[in-house]
């Protein structure tokens, strides 16, 4: 059958096997394997990509029901040179070992911060509570994500300060939060 | 000695860290954080084939037919293999890493429920699959062997009838220490306690499970292997020695690794059916099992069925230690460890205690269960000796009415002991425990928390503080000492500094993501004075690396991080006479200070290390002997293990009406000699850490009475998700290691091995008011709540 779907802001159509699996699709169909596999029960979320800007487990979802959707997979979590917030964060705060588990907590967090810019330790545990990393003990992963809501948070100050042309903001010089531990 | 908490909370990048150690973000970062990580899986070839295994069903049985017909005829099948098929070319057998064979593909019997059976390659994954629906296995089922208490009865099932004379189950007997002088000192005891433990069968579930692609080319015969390997070197010569290829026709790539914990040191079938396939078909064939494949079938940990035995003074005062061991190794002894220890490092099971005698007897089974015995992060065994030695300290402080914390106090080591000769005939290298408890117990507010206890006691909550204290042995070897089939255990490093001063290092050890290409670099840097940023670390490629034995055994620092050091000093040497060329003066008469060289009492006279690599590489002259270039490598065989050291407080509540435990706090103090990078080391504790409370209280791989897995897939096996931890507490001190070059210990699985008995110490401590001494792991709710009815069970 044939399927259409928008990957990263690409349309794509491509003629494959009806029970073929989203994240086979991404992965050996499109070459983007930056999407990962690891359970054969959707446990773990390394295969977390968006669905409509919410993370789905792409292990159990058909390639042919995202037609018609957005898919956005970590590829296309940067803006082109420039990394997301969540990814400066995991790099910042050791959120990552082996990278295995990487980009689906990534994108479970991303779309945490896009809903909810400010979220608790609790919240963020419970955020990625259905993804699996061997590594890192998740401590690191949970300081990563406040990382990211911290330098938003004062990205967005900066530029409300900056248009009305008062004094800086509490950003240091090297544009990095000064305080982001929750 | 250094005595600081550590708070990793300061942000900065690179460019603020030109040499040496201390926080410093990871170089391999950014390609994880783009997608761009390259995984065995993600290895594409051109004309690439897929490769899937048939399983046996069931744990013991006699194969009396396979037709493989209907499946050779499937859409897309390019072939289909069978034992038999493999035998004809004397390939169905392997030597395991411990002198035993194992099975690539079952001929005569299948032996545990999983074990390989066929393998069928076709042109995509699903067609493989499809296609192994309709292999036709008939089966002749035998009785089981699952409980390793009965494996050794009269007539019990006899399981390796494939070795020539073997009439019983039994896989190896092995002792340690002194046996009458153990029993002397338990004659003369005040007081003597006893304790049944079993630390049962878990398994280390990496994210990405293990697969391989091979790709052999037969006009020039060489083999290329990208495969889940821990020790890329080790595993060629194997494959050499298995397959009959020369070995400088083999290459092994370990690419980017989804986490190892030693589950990925071990050879499995399928790497070797995957180099098969490649041969028979002439294509690149992919092998990737799926999770419960994983699970079932590849390295177990654990598995220990064991009595400790402790005597002491009325005071406190112990004496000796002593432990007798069942161990269970499934259905063939595929434990990684050097050879000439069975047991792996158990031997340290004495801990980190001043004692007069101690005595190990240990017997080893096969049952039909899968094959491994050392895996999940367990520095060969020393999770269960650890795990042994506080659990039985623990149940001493109990009978004589003492705390435990005061009671490892009073029998620590000291100080001036070390290098100490254990009971057991290990060497300690260094250590300084007394600072590191102390430290643990004001992090945790240990008078304050037990003072709390004693409140919510006294209101019927259940709250309990659990110590351990272990001291780790990593690096192995020295290569006299420890081999894997007749490879000692050392490892290589080479240097080059290239004309413009940036520099490679290669590496025999490699990164399943430890962040070597971070730490190395630092190492170097340190030594050369070269900033990180410019040395490119490579490793896990056998045809660009000098051979070494491979990360496991939290090996890679103390071992080739002292080759790395040790190569940057040899260029740095060399660097040293070609700068006396340079400055005309004599090597005697320069000073160094980080990738500088000054003549001392004329420091506006000196040159850089990048100056002088453009001279060892241009045209200019060289001091006389001295050949152009500017590189080295060297094989480093460490003298002895380094003995890191660690003290854990955990606490947690049990709820009485649930019996579900929550780990509330945890502290950490960790002693890993000279820290390198920081940040790298508090991620390997809080992994650690995290598998600690995995296994302490919900990991097990469990077996019905008929041999089937319970748990093979993550729906059964537990795993600790971001809700089951706590944000971990951790501190260190600083013992360097005094053999080592830089004064390192390997700390990769200091976590794993002391974190179960700190765990199961609390949840003892907060069953207290139900007078329960012990219940084993997993300390699941309703295994917590039969040990509050009194009806507490060893989970096999």
């Amino acid at each position: 059958m044939q399927v259409t779907m928008t990957v990263n802001d690409v349309e794509v159509t491509r003629e494959i096997e009806a029970r073929l699996l989203l994240v086979h699709f991404l992965r050996d169909v499109l070459g983007l394997t930056g999407t990962h596999w690891g359970c054969d029960t959707s446990n773990c979320g390394t295969c977390v990509v968006w669905m409509d800007g919410e993370p789905v487990k792409s292990c159990t979802v058909l390639a042919a029901m995202a037609g018609g959707h957005q898919v956005r997979t970590v590829e296309g979590l940067a803006k082109g040179a420039e990394l997301d917030p969540i990814q400066q964060g995991f790099m910042q705060c050791h959120g990552l070992q082996c990278g295995f588990c990487t980009p689906g907590m990534m994108m479970t967090a991303r779309a945490l911060l896009d809903r909810n810019p400010d979220p608790s330790e609790t919240e963020i545990r419970e955020a990625i509570s259905g993804q699996i990393c061997r590594c890192t003990g998740y401590a690191t992963i949970v300081r990563s994500v406040r990382w990211a809501a911290v330098a938003e948070a004062q990205a967005a100050a900066q530029v409300t300060e900056t248009t009305e042309s008062t004094e800086a903001g509490e950003i240091d010089n090297a544009g990095q939060p000064a305080e982001a531990v929750a | 000695m250094t005595t600081v908490h550590e708070r990793v909370d300061t942000f900065h990048d690179n460019d603020q860290k030109p040499v040496g150690y201390g926080r410093m973000l990871r170089k391999e970062d950014p390609r994880f954080l783009r997608g761009r990580g390259r995984y065995v899986d993600d290895v594409q070839l051109p004309g690439m084939l897929h490769l899937a295994i048939l399983r046996s069903p069931v744990a013991h049985a006699r194969i009396v037919s396979i037709d493989t017909s209907a499946a050779e005829a499937s859409p897309g099948v390019r072939a289909v293999v069978t034992g038999a098929a493999l035998a004809q070319q004397n390939l169905a057998w392997m030597p395991t890493l411990s002198n035993d064979v194992q099975a690539v593909l079952a001929t005569d019997k299948v032996r545990f429920q999983g074990q390989e059976v066929a393998f069928v390659v076709a042109e995509d994954r699903y067609a493989a699959r499809d296609a192994l629906e309709l292999i036709e296995v008939e089966y002749d089922v035998l009785d089981p062997v699952i409980d390793a208490r009965r494996a050794l009865e009269p007539d019990a099932p006899l399981i390796r009838d494939d070795l020539d004379g073997k009439t019983n189950n039994h896989c190896f007997d092995w002792e340690t220490g002194d046996e009458a002088a153990t029993e002397a000192v338990f004659a003369r005891a005040d007081v003597v306690v006893s304790q049944d433990l079993v630390y049962p069968r878990v398994h280390p579930a990496p994210m990405e499970t293990c697969g391989a692609v091979a790709d052999y080319d037969a006009v020039d015969g060489k083999l290329r292997l990208w495969s889940t390997t821990q020790a890329p070197h080790a595993h060629r010569t194997l494959y050499a020695i298995v397959a009959g290829l020369p070995e400088h026709k083999i290459q092994v790539i370990a690419p980017d690794i989804g986490g190892g914990f030693g589950n990925k040191v071990p050879i499995y079938p399928g790497y070797v059916c995957a180099i098969v396939a490649s041969i028979v078909t002439g294509k690149p064939v992919k092998w990737m099992e799926d999770r419960s494949e994983n699970l079932i079938s590849t390295g177990f940990a654990r598995d220990y069925i064991m009595r400790g035995e402790i005597a002491a003074t009325r005071d406190g005062r112990i004496l000796g230690i002593r432990t007798n061991v069942l161990a269970d190794h499934g259905a063939f002894n595929g434990t990684a460890a050097p050879v000439k220890y069975p047991a792996g490092f158990f031997g340290v099971f004495t801990g980190s205690y001043d004692i007069e005698a101690a005595y190990c007897k240990m017997t080893a089974v096969y049952t039909n269960k899968a094959p491994g015995g050392v895996a999940y992060a367990c520095s060969f065994r020393i999770t269960e000796a650890v795990y042994l030695v506080e659990r039985i300290v623990d149940c001493l402080a109990d009978e004589l009415g003492m705390d435990p914390a005061e009671l490892r106090l009073k029998n620590f080591i000291q100080p001036e002991q070390f290098p100490y000769t254990t009971k057991t005939g290990w060497v300690y290298d260094s250590g300084n425990y007394e600072p590191t408890m102390r430290l643990a117990m004001e992090m945790a507010g240990y008078d304050e928390l037990r003072r709390e206890q004693v409140e919510k006691r006294a209101r019927g909550e259940l709250m309990g503080i659990g110590i351990a204290f272990f001291t780790e042995a990593v690096g192995a070897g020295p290569r006299k000492d420890m081999d894997i089939l007749g490879l000692g255990m050392a490892d290589g490093c080479e240097l080059r500094v290239h004309p413009t001063g940036k520099a490679v290092v290669r590496l025999s050890v490699q990164s399943q993501g430890q962040g070597h290409e971070t730490t190395f670099a630092q190492i170097v840097a340190e030594e050369i004075g070269i900033p990180p940023a410019d040395i490119e670390v490579l490793h896990g490629d056998t045809d660009n690396t000098p051979f070494g034995l491979g990360t496991y055994g939290s090996r890679s620092t103390p071992v080739s991080g002292a080759a790395a050091a040790l190569v940057a000093r040899k260029v740095r040497d060399k660097a040293r006479i070609i700068a006396s060329g340079m400055l005309e003066v004599s090597v005697a008469d320069l000073e160094w200070e980080k990738g500088t060289f000054r003549v001392a009492g004329d420091p506006g006279r000196s040159v850089t290390i990048q100056d002088i690599a453009l001279r060892a590489h241009g045209a200019g002259d060289l001091p006389e002997g001295i050949e152009g270039g500017l590189e080295a490598q060297i094989c480093y065989n460490p003298s002895n293990l380094t003995y890191p050291h660690g003290a854990y407080i955990c606490v947690v509540d049990v709820d009485p009406g649930t019996a579900q435990v929550k780990v509330r706090r945890f502290i950490a103090v960790d002693d890993c000699g000279t820290r390198i990078n920081p940040m790298i080391i508090e991620g390997q504790v809080h992994g650690g850490l995290t598998d600690g409370v995995g296994m302490a209280l919900m990991e097990m791989i469990a077996f019905d009475e008929d041999g089937n897995c319970l748990g093979a897939s993550l729906m059964d096996y537990l795993i600790p998700t971001s809700l089951e931890v706590p944000d971990w507490e951790t501190g260190f001190t600083v013992t360097p290691s005094p053999h080592h070059p830089i004064g390192a210990k390997g700390v990769g699985e200091s976590a794993t091995v002391g974190s179960p008995p700190a765990i199961v110490n609390a949840v003892i401590d907060a069953l207290k008011p139900f007078g329960v001494r012990h219940a084993d792991m997993p300390l699941t709710p309703s295994r917590v709540w039969d040990a509050m009815r009194g009806q507490a069970r060893p989970p096999i």
